[in-house]
């Protein structure tokens, strides 16, 4: 036999085994996989902590001076941890960025996403996410210099303004003079710190981005009130915790969850005062606050868990004025994420 | 004047002469000087203002904010932050001895005289020692290590990475120069896709492919799923710089160690490696500058490492804005690092071609 064909044979050999070891390889793959679905909740309890992914931006998420995480959306992590475990500590905070937090959710890093995503129907459908209820409604917005004189988006008649290049923002902005018939001269800025730049130098009248990027880039202007974030929004950015599909408890344990601070708004339960409705006579807020033991032992959760997380975090506006709103360096008005009672568009369902 | 006295002046005046014909000696070597001296003077009062005259020492982000300079203040309030960035400060202790015990293994093997036996035991020992340590298995309470972060881990993974990837380097080297088939296609088929692939992608795969692949994947955690697929994509790098090594060893001492009757591992371990890894020391160094640098790649799958953990320390609604100080801080770590890995490196290249 020549040299050559052994080492021929000893390649042939090789491959062999190479995709014998593949096929072993993905059918161990295989069969876990079909086993985990729905046992998202079990995985949680077994391991004593949920997983929350977030992003990175000041008051949504973002970890103080001791490393301790802290924003909008961080609370209502700490929530979730009350209803599983009664203890706002058992949740683990990892920051992920845009482009990998989707999939690092499908390959189970996350047992849930608070990062701000966008709830959209592709993402329902496409990517096998649940989406929680809406808890920030965000979208485009304008902030304008004070001194052109306008206080809506109709009068920017002929104005420049400043948008990030390559950006649905950009198609948004064009839709919306075409449709009022205006006109516009677009100035389109590469990188996001050039943006308050161009505002502060009159080369732009206005600039747009989603309305919580721009109330932040406000607050870092050098005269934040001789500048006004106009209430029109150009498109619709709901932020929804988002979830895999398979696990239906777990969903609903996120909606109620959300919905426990919407509904201690709407009834007037705070922090500092839900001790004193623990004596209400009033059979709503005995079934909410698990006074009335019945609802809570009928779905088979902690009949006090919506009393814990008020006690623990606070009710939604409590978490949004905290966070972002007027006991913030924000000062965000509430806009659409005020109760339905005042106008928003936040609306918990029935408590029975 | 003292002879001393004399000897210094001397010297200097000679400096002198050097330094005149360096910086003015050519038409065009003047014209540089005089452009640099330009940019500096444009470039370092400015700086020296906002740096040091303007800048706020001490206070609140109020206090920065009514300031024109830089606000120190700021690195202050975070430089635990972003040194360690989610241990828990109580424990702080830990993350500072792992820093020391690595940055002093760094140094004891930076000497030749300590490249024996006994000091790779240490890579050995002072690895595990720091993980033990940061996870708080031995000595609790524990701290999971998703909450890691800042220098420790900057240099945890680029030592404990670098130094295993050597070893699996030297086999890929050997296999790739193997006159076994198989052996030798698979040697260039690993490394070839390993350096055709950019370590994002590395990261991404280990991030959320490996968990999928892996039946229990989950239960081994990112930061040691991300440092197993790094250590292999170092690998194939070092493994191109051994087989230089290995192609400079002249055939004379493969025929005459096999002439002595030597089989094939023996041949290698006694005659052709010593000689061809002394020869590849100083790429290995440059190498490793390279891989800490690179492990900032790292923030891509939100393992907070020191430049993560600077740029993040600066989006606390309390210190919102102050990229600037938290990146010159991130900046000057890695480069103060840096120089004294490439000034090392040549001082290593020098000395190790002295005749011996």
């Amino acid at each position: 036999m020549t040299i050559k064909s052994r080492r021929h044979s000893a390649t042939s050999t090789t491959l062999l085994r190479v995709t014998t070891g593949a096929l072993l390889a993905l059918a161990l793959v295989a069969a876990p996989a079909a086993t985990q679905a729905g046992e998202d909740l079990d995985a949680i309890v077994a391991r004593g902590v949920i997983k929350v992914g977030v992003g990175s931006q000041p008051g949504f998420f973002a970890p103080d001076e001791n490393g301790v995480w802290k924003g909008f959306f961080i609370d209502f992590g700490r929530a979730l941890a009350v209803t599983v475990f009664n203890d706002p500590e058992k949740v683990e905070f990892t920051s992920s960025s845009p482009q990998q937090r989707l999939p690092a959710l499908q390959a189970g890093e996350f047992d849930i996403l608070l990062s701000g995503v966008t709830q959209t129907i592709s993402r329902s459908f496409q990517l096998g996410f649940h989406f929680g209820p809406t808890i920030f409604y965000d979208g485009q917005g304008l902030l304008v210099r004070k001194d052109i004189g306008v206080t809506s988006g109709a009068d920017l008649d002929g104005a420049t303004i400043g948008v990030q290049s390559g950006t649905t923002g950009e198609l948004n902005i064009a839709d919306f003079f075409r449709k009022n018939g205006k006109t516009f001269t677009p100035v389109t800025i590469e990188d996001t710190n050039e943006f308050l730049a161009a505002l502060e130098s009159g080369r732009v009248d206005a600039i747009t981005q989603d309305a919580s990027d721009l109330g932040i880039k406000q607050t870092q202007l050098a005269n934040p009130e001789d500048y006004i974030l106009l209430p029109e929004r150009l498109s619709k950015e709901p932020l929804a915790p988002a979830i895999r599909h398979g696990d239906d408890r777990w969903l609903e344990i996120v909606n109620w969850t959300v919905w426990a601070t919407i509904e201690a708004e709407e009834l007037g339960i705070t922090q500092a005062n839900v001790d004193d409705f623990l004596t209400s006579e009033d059979p709503l807020v005995q079934r909410f606050l698990g006074t009335d033991t019945a609802l809570g032992e009928a779905i088979g959760l902690d009949p006090k868990f919506a009393y814990n997380i008020i006690k623990a975090v606070g009710n939604y506006g409590e978490i949004f004025e905290r966070n972002v709103g007027k006991d913030s360096i924000f000062k965000w008005d509430r806009g659409f994420n005020s109760l339905w009672t005042d106008g928003g568009l936040l609306y918990a369902p029935a408590w029975r | 004047m003292s002879a001393r006295g004399r000897f210094f002046v001397r010297g200097l005046m000679a400096n002198q002469a050097r330094w005149r014909k360096g910086l003015f000696g050519t038409w065009l070597n003047s014209v540089v000087t005089i452009a640099t001296v330009v940019l500096l003077a444009a470039i370092v009062p400015p700086f020296v203002r906002w740096a040091v005259l303007d800048a706020t020492w001490v206070g609140t982000a109020a206090d920065c904010k009514a300031g024109t300079g830089a606000c120190w203040a700021f690195i202050g309030a975070k430089l635990n932050f972003i040194l360690y960035a989610f241990y828990p400060p109580p424990l702080h202790w830990r993350p500072v001895l792992v820093t020391l015990m690595l940055g002093g293994l760094l140094l004891l093997t930076a000497h030749p005289r300590a490249w024996r036996a006994a000091t790779l035991l240490l890579w050995v020992l002072v690895p595990i020692a720091s993980w033990l340590l940061l996870a708080g298995t031995v000595v609790g309470p524990t701290v999971p290590s998703n909450q890691w972060g800042g220098i420790p881990i900057t240099l945890l993974v680029a030592m404990v990475c670098f130094s295993l990837a050597i070893p699996i380097a030297i086999l890929l080297a050997l296999a790739r120069q193997s006159s076994m088939g198989g052996l030798r296609t698979l040697a260039i088929v690993f490394i070839e896709v390993m350096r055709g692939t950019p370590m994002v992608a590395i990261l991404y795969v280990a991030m959320l492919i490996l968990p999928m692949m892996i039946p229990g994947g989950q239960l081994i955690d990112k930061l040691g799923r991300a440092m197993i697929l790094i250590t292999l994509f170092w690998s194939a790098y070092v493994a191109e710089v051994v087989r230089a090594g290995l192609q400079a060893i002249p055939a004379g001492q493969y025929e005459a160690a096999r002439a002595l009757g030597l089989g094939y591992w023996r041949i290698m371990r006694f005659v052709v490696l010593p000689q061809a890894l002394r020869l590849v020391i100083p790429a290995l160094v440059n190498l490793a500058i390279g891989f800490l640098l690179a492990t900032s790649l790292l923030a891509t799958i939100g393992v907070f490492d020191l430049l993560n953990a600077a740029k993040t320390a600066a989006i606390d609604p309390n210190w919102l804005g102050f990229y600037d100080e938290a990146y010159l801080v991130a900046a000057s770590i890695y480069f103060a690092i840096c120089v004294i890995g490439s000034r090392y490196s040549l001082w290593l290249e020098q000395r190790l071609r002295q005749p011996r």
